[in-house]
Parts: structure tokens; C-alpha cells; sequence
């Protein structure tokens, strides 16, 4: 599925990681500061690393040994960030529909329908994202990700600038996104209970590097919660 | 009152054609100055930096006469233009267009560059990982966000073009129905007896003429604001 081995430093910050995942939903996992989105960010393309190797499916999108490195645009790598970054002067349907018209992929309104659904966002089509509720901007962050049918979804911190009952309430899209939408997923969290609910497989980071590659009784290591 | 001669018609409109083609014509390299200067790090940045604000500092005799000098019949791009393109300055009322597009160059670029400065450039990143390449994400997301700070920068730059005078007359000189503005115009009527009326006349225009460009910046902005914040 997806490999990684990279190495990044970033000022006095040495990162340096290697892992593999299997398909469905694999969390990242670590305290704030280990260096976890420098990683997705790095998968994604918007950080390059200084040495490595990323793939995809066995496609690779960066390996510094080969000169090769996918600009972002072209990895077709869905990304959804802690803020959502939904672009504020579009309404959430440019919004939704902004990833094919960039990728150049033809309409598909029954898939566009069924995302639509699934998020339970058909009722804010029309709105800006500045009249969005902070759970309601991250539900169509996540569909605007998927509507560009990326190979991958990279989730960084999706949940962490809501309050615990929007917490509660995207909890159960997200599961019925890895039931459903067959994408494999990344999900970058500190929060075991959110990873509990999501992931089988667990890559444990700390300090800029892997600690663990192995299933959820990872995450009880050192009672992180 | 308000009952001009043709003349001062003439004037009047004279410096509103002179005005809006200063303004347009310099957007687009006003808009690309801004985006460089906000952007991109490269060798003598400081330096063009610099010479986009020189006619704010400079007297604007001296930017006039630097206008004479370089795009004049015989100044050296003035020449050139002229022989292989036949587009003349001197004396001509393009002449005065490109001294208010140069006087007011500044104001327009300080005003994009701030507001390109102020774009959240995460939703940059944002656009890339949804395919956007480098020009669809300028075209499509940096652009309309800096909308704001665009119209607010042409509006200055409009006014200042309506007021130049300095850098006009030395330039192109005072000729009516050429290159006589506004400004130059009013100037003109203060330096001839009986003439208070007439340059009181051409005032008032340009006080209306100012303040509706005032109220329609203002609307423009306030659209452009209510776009991101409400639907």
C-alpha cells in the first residue's frame, strides 16, 4: 500500500522514519510535536524530504536516489487538515466539485450524490463555508477530499479543533467513509479513543521517528489518552 | 453653476479617459509586481522594490522630466517605441496616461502586494492537493482573495491619476484637448483674470468625480468582504 522511509530536518528538528501500511484505515499516532504532520505533509507533497523514498501502490511519488518528486498536484493524495481550509470565497458545492475540475475527472453525479449523503451535507450545498458550523466545514473538507477519488486520504488531526460532541458526531462518518468508500486512509491522531474506532493498524510516532509498528494494543504502550 | 464650456468638458473627460487607461493598463504589472515582491525571493528584490516607490519620494518634476528624457521623441525607448511601433508619448495624451500610470504605480502595488501577503497560504497547499498547478491555484484562489486589496489599490491609483499634475506637465505639457487635465486645467483658469469661475466649476467636478469613486470602492469591498462571510 503505502511505504515510506524519509529523512527531514527541519531547523534543530530531526526526523527520520520508515514504514509500511496495509490497505483500510492506519493511524499515526504520537504526542503533539513527533513530528506527524512534517510526515503527511511529506506523503501529501507540500514538504519535501531531504532523502527517500515514498510510494503509493508501488508507484513512487518521491525518491531523492532517482531525482524524482511528484509535485503535489499530481498525486492525486486527498488531504483533510485540522482547519478544514476550505476556500472561503467558493460555496460548498465549488468547494466539493474544486478537486475534479483541477484533476481534469469527468462528472460523476452518482458518486457525487452518494458522498453527499454519506456526510449528510446535501443541505449546505449552497452556503459559504464562513456560515459552517465547525463540524459541518469538516464533513465537507472530507468530501471534497474524496470527490477528487484520491488513492489515498491523509486525515491530519480532523477532529481536534472540535469540541467532544462535534467529536461524537463525525466519529461515525469517518467509519462509515472506511466501510464505504474503500479508500485507504491515514489518520494522524493523539487521541486513542478516536484511533480505536477507526484503525487496525497503528504506527507509533515519537520523536521524529517510528517507535512501533503493530495493532491498537499500541496505543495503551504508556496510557496515552 | 455647473454650466461647463466645451472646453472644460473637454477637460474633464480628457482626465477621466487619461485616468481609467493609466489604471488599467498598469494592472496587470502592478498585479504581477505584487505578487514578486510578496512572493518570490530573488537577487535585487530590495532594487526593484525600491523603484516601484521612487515616484512616491521623488519630486514629480523630477519624475516628468525622467519620463522626457527616456521616452521622449529622442529619448532612447521613446524612439524605439516610435520608429518600430509608431506609439508616441510626447505631447500626446498617452504621454500623460503613462505619467500617471508611473505616478501612481506605487499606490496600487503597495495595496495588492499587502493584501497577496495577507492570503492564508495553506489554502494555496490546500488547492495543490486537489490538482491545482501553480497558475489554476493564482487564477482561482490567490487572486479572488486578494480581490479586495485589487479594487482598493485601483481606486487609489485612479485618484491619484486624476490629481497628477507635476510629472503631467513636464512631461507633456498644458495643451487643451490634448493633454490639458483636470488639474492642469483648474491650474490654468487661477493664472488668467476673471477666471475664478471657470476653475471653480472644473473644482466641484472633481470633488464628485473623487467622491463617487470613493463610494464605489466602498461597495465593491463590502461585496467582495460579504462573499467570504456570508452566502
Amino acid at each position: 500500500m503505502l511505504s515510506v522511509d524519509v529523512e527531514k530536518r527541519l531547523g534543530e528538528f530531526p526526523i527520520a522514519a520508515r514504514f509500511e501500511t496495509a490497505a483500510g484505515a492506519t493511524a499515526l499516532f504520537g504526542p503533539s510535536g513527533a513530528g506527524k504532520t512534517s510526515l503527511v505533509n511529506m506523503i501529501g507533497g507540500l514538504l519535501t524530504p531531504d532523502r527517500g523514498r515514498i510510494a503509493v501502490d508501488g508507484n513512487v511519488l518521491f525518491d531523492s536516489a532517482a531525482r524524482i518528486n511528484v509535485p503535489a498536484h499530481r498525486r492525486r493524495i486527498g488531504m483533510v487538515f485540522q482547519e478544514g481550509r476550505l476556500f472561503p470565497h467558493m460555496t460548498v458545492a465549488r468547494n466539493l466539485d474544486y478537486g475534479r475540475w483541477m484533476s481534469g475527472i469527468e462528472a460523476d453525479p452518482a458518486e457525487r450524490e452518494r458522498i453527499v449523503s454519506l456526510l449528510d451535507i446535501g443541505a449546505l450545498l449552497a452556503r459559504r463555508p464562513g456560515r459552517l458550523s465547525g463540524g459541518e466545514r469538516q464533513r465537507v473538507a472530507i468530501g471534497r477530499a474524496l470527490l477528487m477519488k484520491p488513492r489515498l486520504l491523509l486525515l491530519d488531526e480532523p477532529l481536534a479543533s472540535l469540541d467532544r460532541a462535534r467529536k461524537l458526531e463525525i466519529l461515525p462518518y469517518l467509519a462509515r467513509l472506511r466501510d464505504e468508500a474503500k479508500v485507504p486512509m491515514i489518520y494522524v491522531s493523539h487521541q486513542a479513543g478516536e484511533i480505536q474506532r477507526l484503525c487496525s493498524q497503528v504506527v507509533r510516532i515519537e520523536d521524529g521517528s517510528v517507535a512501533a509498528v503493530g495493532g491498537l494494543e499500541l496505543l495503551d504502550a504508556e496510557g496515552a489518552h | 453653476m455647473l454650466d461647463l464650456s466645451p472646453d472644460e468638458w473637454t477637460a474633464v473627460a480628457l482626465s477621466l479617459r487619461i485616468a481609467v487607461v493609466a489604471t488599467v493598463v498598469s494592472l496587470p504589472f502592478g498585479i504581477a509586481v505584487a505578487w514578486f515582491l510578496a512572493r518570490k525571493d530573488f537577487w535585487g528584490k530590495a532594487l526593484l522594490d525600491g523603484v516601484v516607490h521612487l515616484p512616491l519620494v521623488l519630486p514629480p518634476v523630477v519624475t516628468g522630466y525622467l519620463l522626457l528624457i527616456t521616452f521622449g521623441r529622442k529619448g532612447a525607448v521613446g524612439a524605439f517605441l516610435a520608429d518600430h511601433f509608431g506609439i508616441v508619448f510626447s505631447f500626446r495624451w498617452t504621454g500623460a496616461a503613462l505619467a500617471c500610470g508611473v505616478m501612481a504605480f506605487p499606490l496600487l502595488v503597495r495595496a495588492i502586494r499587502l493584501s497577496f501577503e495577507a492570503i492564508d497560504r495553506r489554502l494555496e497547499d490546500a488547492a495543490a492537493t486537489l490538482g491545482a498547478n501553480g497558475i489554476w491555484t493564482f487564477v482561482t484562489v490567490s487572486l479572488p482573495l486578494a480581490l479586495p486589496g485589487i479594487i482598493a489599490g485601483m481606486v487609489l491609483a485612479f485618484a491619484k491619476a486624476l490629481g497628477e499634475f507635476g510629472a503631467t506637465i513636464t512631461f507633456v505639457s498644458n495643451i487643451p484637448g490634448e493633454t490639458q487635465t483636470l488639474s492642469a486645467a483648474i491650474y490654468t483658469f487661477t493664472q488668467i483674470p476673471n477666471g475664478d469661475a471657470a476653475a471653480m466649476r472644473l473644482v466641484i467636478v472633481a470633488i464628485v468625480i473623487a467622491l463617487a469613486a470613493l463610494v464605489a470602492s466602498e461597495w465593491f469591498a463590502r461585496r467582495a468582504g460579504m462573499r467570504y462571510h456570508g452566502d
